[in-house]
């Protein structure tokens, strides 16, 4: 187990590079001239001159390798637009757009797995019917048109629950953060609630068919055991999807941050587009691109740990 | 007894205070704003973010030695003195400047105001060597006091401003410097990123609490300079809502006050839910801006009548909800600069048909223009239906308008990198909203052969010694009256030679809750946030 950890954890080194890599290439092949988006309008000499100060007057594989060095290092450089660090920025939004998604994937993952766990049992009927009828329509339902409906519903019809930013309080776990989260939790986990429900119910309904359920019930097991015996066998596959969700989550929602102004990466992502603003940019990909592979490496080690004949040798 | 008890001398007081205008000073109800701004802009003295900068965190904060007067929505908005109290120039020497300061203005954190703070700001923008020096603030203004040379302090109270050359607009590129305290830069260890967390200024209001992209939050300096601007509200909150349907939502639920730019198909609900909107037409055009380059189609001026001839105005008006006004110029008729083109711009398509057969142009040969646009931007209000209205405009009097849709600082970029150059992809034109706050803005940066990149903006290579020379003149005219009338001569000159196609002006909508008293909106880019408030 420990020699697989390290292979795995081996493996994220050069996946690393390939993202930042791309992640480079990218930001620099996107058209537009960061400075003179940032420095409005100004003459030539003096953008120039800025071109120079932030480096991006020296042939790109240079810049590159700049960056990646400063990256090694834990520095992310400053933001062109507000001159605050980049390091700063993505805390800060990294830690709003994490609380969201870790509530996000509680209300969504304990919702879907409940629901599929009945619609598996219930195969065929109405219960069954309605859990993948709401499941097809969470997943085809765009969460942000979801998103502005619950607006209109709960807070501006309602009066209910704040429809806008991350509100006032100091701390992240008082209750008047926690009110501004709700809806954002709500849009957040609709598709991730509906993707795990078709995943668990379809992994059930597999497993109740397979004939080593037949036998246990035949050795007379309790309902209760057969069903942890079925959970362990769907655990795997289901786990597999929650932790893509979940670094889905992770890596926030440009369009429902935007609907609810939530003060997260896919704000700060979206923002960093329109301003070209380059450090913030890279920075936030490479930021959401290891959050991707170190969900994935935490979700193999727990797919191992849960069925060791998930075996990635 | 009742009536004795009203009668006693303090009650009396009490109600005379409560009627009298300062009474709103006891207004304690924070006043909550939503901007369109997707972060708080800089709080360090030149606020990013452009114009919506500096309305608010700008001249909120801080000060100019020349302010604008913002208390009247009938008349175009004029300087008036700020932390200056006059302002001459040198009649041998018309390149020098002299401003007499304020006597007794304080900074935020109690530091006083004087001739040294304006060299050091000034340093603090234009002198690398000073330690004061910041590249970040120097960018946001550099470009709007172009003509600034040299700084000293003649006495305590007097600093001599130069220029590079005769200029008589100098005091509007004066207006966009604002001051930060030294004092406090000294007391926080001589760091910007500390400065902005904790800034000083002059202005009306100080900040309490900055929380990057999600809260700023100002309270009155009741130490303020001028009793007329003293913030009636105790607490202005600043939020960044970038999203317009989630701005009218916060305001529809509550949750702040104030939106600037309610977007218009939310404008009934709002005004269902008995919420103030204002208008007011300001400063801005929305125009394309043509190649006057060889072989351009637009270098024939039956084209470019043509054109302005067959935009129907009211019809894209209709689309934005009503919220702008026609265009007939770079500035509004009611504007002193207007003057009086004889080219009467209205949509007559059967004129700008006639027009292109004059030119050449018919069924059998059409007139193909191409124009770069961009699906949403700065003062760019709805431009993908509006474009496409004018698409069918043109299309009725024969003209084929391909659309080049691009991002915006993609438009941005082919605007100052001028027409002809690759990144424009051989598009005639670009839509590309525009200031005119100052004559400088309105008119030298864009229509000036010396503005042709890569000097300036003038993105279409228009080049006419008659333009130029006038203004010139209006720049060496150091009488208001008299540089006005240059000016709208200028304008009427620059109509009547159609340079661009004038499509509207924007009236700067903004929604708020019927509590809110005491906002005035004025014709300009700039609102004054201090006689704002909420009722209690």
């Amino acid at each position: 187990m420990f020699q697989y950890i390290l292979s795995r954890l081996l493996y994220t080194f050069p996946i690393a590079i390939g993202v930042s890599l791309i992640v480079f290439a990218l930001v620099h092949l996107a058209p537009g001239d960061p400075l003179s988006a940032v420095m409005g309008e100004v003459d030539q000499t003096m953008i120039a001159e800025m071109r120079a100060s932030f480096g991006y007057d020296k042939p790109l594989p240079l810049q590159y390798m700049t960056w990646l060095g400063s990256v090694a290092s834990g520095e992310l450089g400053y933001s062109l637009r507000s001159g605050q660090a980049v390091l700063e920025i993505l805390l800060s939004a990294a830690a709003n757009t994490i609380a969201l998604g870790v509530l996000a994937s509680l209300l969504g993952f304990s919702v879907g797995i409940a629901a599929g766990m009945f619609a598996g049992y219930r195969n065929g009927t109405w219960l069954d019917k309605v859990v993948s009828a709401s499941a097809i329509a969470g997943v085809s339902m765009p969460h942000y048109w979801l998103a502005i409906v619950l607006v209109i519903v709960f807070s501006v019809e309602w009066g209910l629950l704040p429809a806008v930013g991350a509100g006032s309080a100091s701390s992240m776990f008082s209750w008047e953060s926690f009110q501004h989260m709700i809806l954002p939790t709500i849009a957040l986990s609709a598709i991730p609630c509906a993707i795990v429900a078709r995943t668990t119910r379809a992994c059930v309904m597999e497993i109740l068919s397979m004939e080593f359920v037949e036998a246990l019930r035949a050795r007379g097991l309790s309902e209760s055991r057969i069903t942890l015996h079925v959970t362990r066998n769907a655990l795997p596959t289901v786990l597999a999807v929650m932790g893509l969700q979940f670094a889905n989550l992770l890596g926030g929602s440009i369009l429902v941050e935007t609907v609810f102004a939530w003060p997260g990466t896919g704000s700060v992502l979206n923002q960093a587009i329109f301003d070209r603003d380059i450090p913030v940019l890279q920075g936030t990909i490479l930021l959401l691109a290891m959050f991707f592979v170190v969900t994935n490496l935490v979700i193999d080690i727990l797919q191992t740990w849960a069925d060791p004949r998930v075996s990635r040798h | 007894m009742v009536s004795h008890r009203w009668k006693h001398p303090l009650v009396l007081a009490l109600c005379m205070a409560l009627a009298a205008p300062g009474a709103a000073l006891a207004q304690s109800k924070p006043l909550r704003v939503g901007m369109t701004l997707s972060d708080i802009p800089t709080t360090s003295g030149q606020p990013n973010g452009g114009f919506e900068g500096y309305r608010m965190t700008g001249y909120t904060l801080y000060d100019a030695l020349i302010n604008w007067k913002l208390d009247d929505a009938k008349v175009s908005p004029t300087l008036m003195p700020g932390l200056a109290t006059e302002w001459k120039v040198d009649e041998k020497d018309q390149t020098k400047w002299v401003f007499k300061l304020r006597k007794g203005v304080k900074f935020h954190d109690g530091s006083e105001f004087n001739a040294d703070a304006v060299v050091w700001n000034f340093d603090k923008l234009f002198t690398k060597e000073a330690p004061q020096f910041d590249a970040n603030q120097r960018a946001q203004v550099a470009g709007r006091i172009l003509s600034i040379k040299g700084w000293r302090k003649v006495d305590d109270y007097t600093v001599e401003l130069t220029t590079k050359t005769p200029d008589s607009t100098f005091p509007y590129q004066v207006s966009y410097v604002l001051y930060s305290s030294p004092a406090q830069w000294e007391k926080l260890g001589r760091d910007w990123k500390r400065f902005a967390a904790q800034p000083s200024g002059t202005g009306p209001f100080k900040l309490e609490k900055l929380v990057p992209r999600e809260r700023a939050e100002l309270v009155r300096n009741p130490a303020y300079w001028d009793p007329k601007r003293m913030a009636k509200s105790e607490r202005l909150v600043l939020l960044p809502i970038p999203e317009a349907t989630t701005r009218a939502s916060a305001l529809l639920s509550g949750q702040v006050d104030f939106i600037e730019a309610p977007p218009p198909d939310f404008v009934p609900r709002l005004k269902s839910s008995k919420m103030q909107i204002t208008a007011n037409v300001y400063p801005h055009f929305w125009p394309y801006f043509m190649s006057f380059r060889e072989g351009s189609p637009w270098r024939d001026i039956r084209v470019r009548k043509a054109v302005n001839l067959a935009i129907d105005r009211a019809g894209v008006i209709k689309i934005i909800g009503g919220y702008a006004e026609p265009a007939k110029g770079i500035v509004d008729p009611g504007h002193i600069w207007f003057g009086k083109p004889s080219f009467d711009i209205k949509y007559d398509p059967n004129a700008a048909k006639k027009l292109l057969a004059e030119a050449g142009y018919g069924p059998g040969k059409p007139l193909a223009l191409k124009v770069m646009v961009a699906p949403s931007g700065s003062g760019q209000m709805l431009p993908k239906p509006m474009n496409e209205f004018i698409q069918q405009n043109l299309k009725a009097v024969g003209i084929n308008l391909e659309l080049i849709t691009v991002d915006w600082e993609t438009v941005r970029n082919c605007r100052r990198a001028g027409a002809g150059s690759p990144v424009c992809q051989g598009a005639h034109g670009i839509n590309n909203s525009s200031g005119t706050v100052d004559p400088f803005s309105a008119f030298s940066r864009v229509y000036h052969t010396g503005s042709i990149p890569p000097n300036g903006f003038n993105f279409m290579h228009y080049s006419d010694p008659k333009a130029d020379e006038l203004m010139d003149r209006a720049g060496r005219t150091f009488d208001d009256a008299k540089r006005d009338a240059l000016l709208a001569e200028l304008h009427a000159y620059l109509v009547d030679q159609a340079v661009d196609v004038w499509v509207v002006h924007d009236v700067g909508p903004r929604a708020m809750s019927s509590k809110v008293k005491g906002f005035v909106q004025v014709k300009h880019w700039f609102q004054d946030l201090a006689p704002v408030y909420v009722e209690n």
